[in-house]
């Protein structure tokens, strides 16, 4: 398959940045949307030009370093998948396709696609942790959690920190990201204890590294890779509101 | 590390008072238009200036409108705000934006669809609350109703204005009750058909005074 890519290239933060138009050529159905890239890249650097930098790792869904507004969509077309997990096949022969980074105050570009998400790193160490002495490993079902609540905190627990849902909100809102965090752990006995502290601790981080406010547009929901639930940004305010309260 | 928030300084608890000022604007929306239906009572407007005289003079509903007042600045002032720190969130738009794959015009109108509300509840209190209330000038509320409504111009922007009300309301609604972690599926439901009344029936019935009105008014029964 072939494409035209028109691809966001910017040097650095301070560079302005543009888009630049390449062909993708011999493209093979079932590459990955990265898989593309890396043969554009290849040719690229065989021509002697920079290539297109871009945040990949696992590329198999699990580890959240991918992700591109791909024509207009957090990940691209597809839900429930990341970009490592978009196959070319998606797309239409000869297409044209834009993509872009993660657009966000609190994600600045670092260079042409690739953005520093150490604010979510900075969110996490404010509260997204429990204080446990580490010793010997306890027993597996020591403390009892009804399945329904368990299966629900794993749900919330499946969210790899990607940022497509700052990415898709138009409010760059970080509030689904922190609701998974906050509610898989307030969900869980062992996350109790520091609930209050936690929630105060991550939603100042949040305000502090400039994410918007949630409108309840549900956006996160419909773009996340994970396709975590804004059940959670409704816990999330609980939570904030019982902090509050209590 | 001891970082606090408290309602103000914090986005999630300015959402709290952006719902709770909210809902509380909805609550008048259904006293006002109860009051407003005496407008169809068929008695040459007798009922509603005597609700209308009422509404002006007893003591308590002059101090529940302080509130009222109260109510719809704080909602405005936040919404501002809100809308502010938002769009500073994003300072780059992004070349191609599919936003409607994946949420609801309305829900990204709201700053837009309460503007627009806005600019209406300066003009509706211009016509009828500032000469009444604040010039004291005594007249019958139903004669200035029938006045005004008489303008097919004036009638246009009602109907527009409260039918981007209904539809601010189709979004901010159920909005409120997921700010307040309100979310359950059994709350689910509910929520959407009470939803219901707010973003449809209540509009409804507010636009259809202007129609009447201008209806009577173009056949000559007023
Ligand atoms: C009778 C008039 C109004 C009623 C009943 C009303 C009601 C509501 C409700 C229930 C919400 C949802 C709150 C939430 O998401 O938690 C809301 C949101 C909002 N309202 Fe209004 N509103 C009115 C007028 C206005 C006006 C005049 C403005 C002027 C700017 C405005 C601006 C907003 C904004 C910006 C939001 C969304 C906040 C966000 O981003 O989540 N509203 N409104
Ligand atoms: S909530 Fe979903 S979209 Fe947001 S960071 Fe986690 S996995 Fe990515
Ligand atoms: S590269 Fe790890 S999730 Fe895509």
């Amino acid at each position: 398959m072939n494409f035209i890519l028109k691809a966001w290239r910017q040097k650095n933060g301070n560079d302005k940045g543009m888009f630049v138009a390449y062909s993708a050529h011999d493209i093979s159905p079932d590459a990955s949307f990265l898989e593309m890239l890396d043969v554009l890249n290849d040719e690229l650097v065989k021509k002697g030009e920079e290539p297109i930098a871009f945040d990949h790792d696992c590329r198999e869904g699990i580890c959240g370093s991918c992700g591109l507004m791909i024509n207009g969509r957090a990940h691209g077309p597809q839900r429930g998948i990341a970009t490592c997990e978009l196959r070319m096949r998606s797309f239409k022969d000869g297409s044209s396709i834009v993509v872009e980074p993660w657009r966000a105050a609190a994600f600045p570009v670092i260079k042409d696609l690739v953005v520093d998400r150490s604010s979510f790193d900075r969110i996490m160490e404010a509260g997204g942790f429990i204080s446990v002495k580490t010793g010997g490993s306890p027993d597996a079902n020591a403390i009892p959690i009804p399945k329904s609540i368990s299966e629900e905190a794993m749900d919330a627990a499946a969210c790899i920190g990607c940022g497509a849902c700052v990415a898709a909100c138009k409010n760059s809102s970080a509030m689904l990201f922190v609701g998974a965090k906050v509610s898989h752990l307030a969900l869980l006995p062992q996350g109790r204890s520091e609930r209050t502290e936690r929630v105060e601790h991550m939603i100042a981080q949040m305000d502090e590294e400039g994410f918007g406010g949630c409108s309840n547009t549900y956006a996160c929901e419909a773009e996340c890779p994970k396709e975590i639930s804004v059940v959670h940004i409704a816990r999330l305010n609980r939570e904030y509101l019982r902090a509050k309260l209590v | 590390m001891n970082k606090k928030t408290n309602l103000l300084n914090s986005s999630v608890g300015r959402k709290f008072l952006m719902g709770a000022t909210g809902l509380f604007l909805c609550s008048f929306l259904v006293i006002h238009l109860s009051g407003n239906l005496l407008l169809f009572k068929n008695d040459g407007g007798i009922a509603f200036d005597a609700y209308s005289e009422f509404m002006a003079t007893n003591l308590l509903i002059r101090t529940i409108e302080i509130g009222l007042f109260a109510g719809f600045l704080a909602h405005i002032i936040f919404g501002a705000w809100l809308w502010l720190d938002n769009r500073r969130a994003r300072p780059q738009r992004y070349e191609i934006n599919k936003a409607s794959d994946s949420s609801t015009l309305a829900s990204r109108t709201t700053f837009l669809t309460g503007s627009i509300v806005f600019i209406f509840l300066v003009v509706h209190l211009n016509t009828f609350f500032v000469p009444t209330r604040i010039l004291g000038i005594e007249l019958s509320m139903y004669d200035l109703v029938v006045e005004a409504f008489k303008n097919p111009v004036y009638d246009a922007f009602y109907v527009i204005a409260i039918a981007l009300l209904g539809y601010h309301l189709r979004h901010g609604f159920q909005s409120a009750f997921q700010t307040f972690g309100i979310r359950g599926q059994k709350y689910l439901m509910l929520v959407n058909i009470v939803a219901l009344i707010f973003w449809l029936i209540i509009p409804i019935g507010y636009i259809s005074m202007p129609l009447y009105f201008l209806w009577a008014h173009l056949s000559g029964v007023n």
